[in-house]
């Protein structure tokens, strides 16, 4: 099951820096591994994030192999107006998942 | 009770003050951290109800809060583990299958369950009834085995702060468990640790859930006594 857990400040004043953090939970299968018969276990990552501000890309980026398990994405943006932050994830075997957060800025 | 070469009150650590500052903010990170989805799993499957006596551990339980710090606890002639009361739950209670050791809803439940402790300190009793399966842990903790010829006493109280290849080694406090470690993307038990340290000396891996286990489980429990759990802990 995809799930993805972000946090977002409720509020923040205009022009704030803001600090975002995401969770996603997914296994990212490098496709490097073999099983203990030798057969190649499939790539199965992660391969893109990004983040909306109230329709505007704000963050994004691409994800590799490389990258560990159960991926935790921070980044920063400003704070510029009320509204929603928009997060998605895409990856192999057809993995998207949507999540947003409302943002108050006064 | 301390008995020579063994690490004074005082100069006891956990393994998170030797961890690196990311991954200490990774632990501290509650809303975000490794295992937070382990704890969701955990937390439903305390609520549902499992078995042919359709009830849920949160039918019989209420607060879980102490429970964690108290285990591995000795019933009927044996130590047992919080793992291994979850399981005798499961079949005397629940009247559902045991879980496999190491499967994914048990460590969630597990991790679940001591993550109400979070904070309190660890307090283990050495007196009649666990005094045997303690002294047999600290036999264990003592006795050089395997192809290196090592105690664990040898790394974590003669030479804990100094590194083997590029690790700190700890005081071997397991002030965390289950832990989610960086090195298995994944949640894992005391005892994947216990037989993943076995293995490097080359020693014989009990099966898990064995009592050797268990009892070494016990000595180390208590050899961190008022030390604060962690559950979940991160570590490298």
């Amino acid at each position: 099951m995809a799930r993805v857990v972000v946090n977002v400040p409720a509020s923040a004043k205009r022009g704030e820096v803001i600090e975002i953090r995401t969770l996603a939970g997914h296994v990212m299968e490098s496709g490097f591994r073999r099983t203990e018969r030798g057969e190649l276990m499939p790539r199965d990552i992660i391969t893109r994030f990004s983040c909306s501000y109230n329709g505007v890309e704000v963050f994004s980026a691409d994800l590799y192999p490389a990258m560990a398990a159960n991926p935790l994405i921070t980044f920063t943006t400003v704070a510029t107006e009320s509204g929603t932050l928009e997060f998605k994830w895409t990856g192999d075997n057809g993995y998207a998942v949507t999540q947003s957060a409302p943002i108050t800025v006064v | 009770m301390l008995s020579a070469g063994e690490i004074p009150l005082a100069e006891r650590r956990s393994g998170y003050e030797f961890m690196s500052r990311e991954t200490r903010a990774m632990q501290d990170d509650e809303a975000t951290g490794p295992a937070l989805f382990s704890l969701f799993d955990g937390e439903a499957l305390w609520n549902r109800k499992a078995g042919q006596a359709g009830v849920a551990c949160a039918s019989c339980h209420g607060s879980m809060k102490g429970v964690a710090v108290r285990y591995p606890k000795v019933e009927s002639g044996r130590a047992v583990n919080l793992e291994q009361q979850i399981n005798v739950c499961r079949t005397a209670r629940q009247n559902a299958p045991p879980w496999a050791y190491e499967s994914r809803e048990l460590l969630a439940l597990t991790a679940y369950v001591a993550r109400e402790s979070r904070g309190m300190p660890i307090g283990i009793e050495w007196n009649g009834a666990t005094a045997p399966f303690l002294a047999a842990g600290r036999e264990a903790f003592n006795r050089r085995q395997g192809q290196l010829n090592l105690s664990c006493a040898q790394c974590h109280d003669d030479n804990w702060g100094r590194r083997l290849a590029g690790s700190v080694i700890p005081q071997a406090h397991p002030t965390g468990y289950p832990i989610y470690r960086l090195e298995w993307e994944a949640l894992g038990s005391l005892q994947r640790r216990l037989r993943n340290c076995l293995t490097g000396i080359r020693a014989e891996t009990p099966p898990y859930g064995a009592s050797e286990l268990v009892d070494l489980e016990l000595f180390l429990m208590w050899r961190a006594n008022g030390m604060r759990l962690e559950t979940p802990a991160v570590r490298p």
